[in-house]
């Protein structure tokens, strides 16, 4: 009995040390949160075909490039957008030539209960809302556009009493949500990634009212001869990959 | 005459806390008992602090407690003020504020007693500005009293107030405490397990043991029942009321009257004239037949008569034999060697021999 | 980066709701403290659980649930709209109230402490000197608590000056309602202006450290002078 057990240890043990060993080898990616449901998806099908292993570190782009800075194990970093790729390559932090654009944010008006959000500028315009989120546009890129879009519209001045800043756009998703917010601007990918009914309460702002939100991805330095971090780059562009991206609520370049 | 009622049941741990009392409340009530007997339990049944207890508490026309009315009168609504054994002094006041912190609270109606007179006798105008951590513990206690006095209780309560006291600021606060009914007309009920103190200072007794009265009436009444001599054992004696009736300094003595009878005490600074109690162990009384033949080196032979004679304690040695004294009763511990040889019976005429340093007040 | 350029109102949002957070929470404190360090009750540790509750989750936890308690529909939210006719999410008041649930185990552990040290005893005294509970209390209680106040007052002002995670999830970030210093803080390290995050944090160090070293020495001060 003992005996049986200590064995049934050891084996666990040593299964634990070797599973350890073989996560610690692939690709270690840092990945802008509003990316993240549509990487899940991406990352089970990458380790199906290849057999490599990924690890996911989520997070801000902001505070995942400052972790880079600081010396953090990434090998590739998937950013929500195109300034902090390219200031790490102009750091001399990221592999020159890598960085590319792997997808488009697509920002949508959104609201968890108002099924009339789907008359968008019309809905603002009236401005019988309590709070309308979004992303802080000094932070976060959707926080930006969504600024830009209302700038555009010229409604900037009038929402300015009632808006509220998300630190991030999962933040401001969670705001509209809870119905805290009556409205928001969000990702699209977000909304998609819940139910259908969510997706029935948005309206697509016109892509012509704010700057194409770039996502870009780099490969850090110390993946420069990591094979797996270059394969997953170019698994990134595969045109069936790219579909993918696109029918998760992105558009592709 | 107002008077306390107090028919109180509370289970407590070890025993069953189970008391009828009518207490007449004048002058000071002693209770008196083991500790663990109940007696602080009472106080507090009487005071309010104990609400768990079923029964009845009332006082004069007042009812405080009656469970079945579902009636309870709080502690501040009592009218009535509490000494506990620590002086619990507030701290953070100085002891003008502390004897102030009841008299606050008193309506002006009802404020019968005078700072000023407190605090003379109490002998603390002189601390007044102080705080209490900086004060003895025997200062502190003063100011205690002198707080509870202030607030001009209809009853106070006194719950072994000298127990936390060496016996030279036991010596000068007891004095002041016998002062005490008299000069401010409050009845007092004092709880102590020191018959030294309560003999002084107590008309009324009350003796409780594990959550019931055992004996209760006037001291000399109960302190002289045989009955009580397997409760009380080594501390059996008599209180024989005295005057002085002289000093020898030659010898540290002090010669007191019962009656036409004469008793050698050691040195006390009283003076002649003027009343005192005493408390004679029954273990320091011999009984005789007759005068000593020769001189003998015990000062006191008292004539008297016998007035009952016990059965024997539990260890079956010794038993009391009570004397009548010129009016008053004393107690003889005897052998039952003692009792066959001199074939004591009632209405007899015997001596009883007291050494006169027996008597001194230290050794109760 | 001077000082003069930066934005100093979130310093002055920050101190006002620290200081109207920790009279909030002496006032509620009081009464919790009180019954916790008399009761006998057989639910007295689930209450001391709850209150220590924000000593171990993380903010987030609480931020979410206040989150969704403040929202149109939340047991909070939908009653205090219809008390009152406006939201609590987003709002001043609402950081208020998140704060004091958020800091409340650091007001309510120090008086609890200091009301079990006073114990029964003086407060037994007092009702036998005519003084009800509630004067009792305030004549004998809260001045012989004075060193408790003044510690549990100073750990809830330090503790929601630091505070971030709850306010980011209920805040909004709205200038000078609810972008307090941390989450400015947070937002300059985000947008990569490190100097003036650098500034406000060095800003905050150096006034909590302050604080505290006021409050340990005035604590010393004050027992020397009861003793």
């Amino acid at each position: 009995m003992w005996h049986n057990l200590s064995m049934r240890m050891v084996v666990f043990f040593l299964l634990c040390v070797n599973s350890a060993t073989v996560v610690a080898s692939d690709v270690h990616a840092g990945v802008a949160a509003n990316f993240a449901t549509t990487f899940k998806v991406l990352k089970s099908r990458f380790e199906m075909e290849t057999g490599y292993t990924i690890i996911e570190s989520r997070g801000s782009s902001g505070k995942l490039y400052a972790q880079i800075r600081q010396g953090a194990p990434f090998d590739v970093f998937l950013s929500a957008d195109a300034a902090l790729p390219l200031r790490l390559e102009n750091e001399g932090l990221a592999v020159k030539g890598s960085r590319f654009s792997y997808a488009l944010g697509r920002l949508v008006l959104w609201s968890a209960t108002d099924k009339n959000v789907a008359h968008g500028e019309a809905v603002l315009r009236r401005g019988a809302f309590r709070h309308l989120a979004l992303a802080n546009p000094k932070i976060a890129p959707y926080g930006a556009a969504a600024k830009q879009a209302l700038v555009t519209m010229d409604l900037w001045e009038i929402v300015q009493g009632n808006v509220v800043y998300g630190e991030n756009v999962a933040q401001t998703y969670q705001f509209v949500a809870t119905a805290n917010a009556e409205l928001g601007f969000v990702a699209l990918a977000q909304v998609l990634s819940k139910s259908n009914a969510a997706a029935t309460r948005v309206w697509e702002v016109p892509q012509t009212y704010y700057q194409p939100i770039r996502q870009d991805a780099v490969v850090l330095n110390r993946a420069k001869h990591n094979r797996a971090a270059t394969q997953f780059m170019r698994f990134l562009k595969q045109p069936a990959v790219r579909e993918v991206i696109e029918q998760t609520g992105y558009g592709v370049p | 005459m107002t008077a306390l009622t107090t028919r109180i049941q509370l289970p407590r741990e070890g025993f069953y806390f189970s008391v009828d009392l009518e207490a007449v409340a004048s002058g000071i009530t002693a209770v008196f008992g083991p500790s663990g007997s109940g007696k602080t339990t009472l106080l507090h049944c009487i005071s309010g602090l104990e609400r768990g207890a079923t029964g009845f508490v009332g006082f004069g026309e007042r009812v405080w407690h009656d469970s079945a009315q579902r009636i309870f009168v709080p502690p501040h609504r009592r009218d009535i003020a509490m000494v506990f054994q620590e002086p619990r002094l507030f701290q953070h006041l100085n002891v003008n504020a502390n004897l102030n912190y009841g008299l606050k609270r008193t309506p002006p109606t009802g404020r019968r007693i005078a700072a000023n007179k407190v605090i003379d006798l109490l002998g603390i105008g002189g601390l007044l500005a102080r705080k209490p951590a900086s004060l003895s513990l025997g200062e502190q206690q003063r100011v205690a009293i002198g707080r509870a006095l202030l607030a001009s209780p209809r009853l106070l309560l006194m719950d072994e107030p000298l127990a936390s006291l060496d016996i030279r600021r036991k010596r000068e606060i007891l004095p002041f405490l016998r002062k005490l009914p008299a000069e401010f007309d409050i009845p007092v009920i004092y709880v102590s397990h020191a018959i030294s103190e309560l003999y002084q200072l107590a008309d009324w007794v009350v003796l409780l043991n594990e959550g019931k009265v055992v004996a209760q009436g006037g001291i000399r009444d109960v302190f002289s029942r045989l009955d009580l001599f397997d409760y009380l054992e080594e501390q059996t004696g008599a209180v024989l009321e005295t005057r002085v009736l002289g000093h020898e300094p030659e010898y540290e003595l002090t010669l007191l009257g019962v009656d036409d009878e004469k008793l050698y005490i050691p040195k006390r600074d009283i003076r002649v004239g003027e009343a005192l109690r005493i408390y004679v162990l029954a273990s320091n009384v011999s009984l005789a037949i007759a005068l000593p033949q020769a001189p003998t080196s015990v000062l006191n032979i008292l004539e008297g008569r016998v007035l009952e004679v016990g059965r024997p304690n539990e260890k079956r040695h010794s038993l009391l034999v009570k004397v009548d004294i010129a009016g008053q009763a004393l107690l003889a511990r005897i052998t039952q060697k003692s009792l066959a040889n001199l074939a004591l019976v009632p209405g007899m005429k015997v001596y009883a021999y007291i050494k006169a340093v027996s008597l001194d007040e230290h050794l109760v | 980066m001077s000082l003069t350029s930066i934005d100093l109102s979130p310093i002055f949002l920050t101190l006002k709701l620290a200081g109207l957070t920790t009279v909030v929470l002496l006032l509620v404190g009081t009464p919790v403290s009180w019954w916790l360090s008399r009761t006998q009750r057989r639910w007295k540790p689930a209450v001391e659980a709850v209150v220590a509750l924000p000593l171990v989750l993380p903010p987030t936890v609480l931020g979410f649930y206040l989150l969704l308690a403040f929202g149109p529909q939340g047991w909070i939210g939908a009653p205090w709209q219809q008390l009152t006719g406006s939201a609590l999410s987003f709002t001043f008041t609402g950081l208020v109230i998140a704060s004091v649930l958020y800091s409340l185990p650091f007001v309510v552990q120090p008086l609890q402490g200091t009301f079990e040290a006073i114990g029964h005893k003086p407060l037994e005294a007092a009702a036998c000197l005519r003084a009800s509970p509630v004067d009792a209390f305030f004549s004998i209680c809260v001045p012989m608590a004075v060193r408790g106040y003044v510690t549990a007052a100073v750990l809830g002002f330090a503790h929601t000056l630091g505070e971030f995670g709850v306010v980011l999830m209920v805040g909004g970030s709205i200038p000078g309602k609810t972008l307090v210093l941390s989450i400015s803080i947070y937002e300059h390290v985000e947008s990569l202006d490190y100097a003036t995050a650098h500034a406000l944090s060095a800003g905050l160090l150096a006034f909590s450290f302050v604080v505290l070293l006021a409050v340990y020495v005035v604590n010393r001060r004050f027992r020397y002078r009861i003793a």
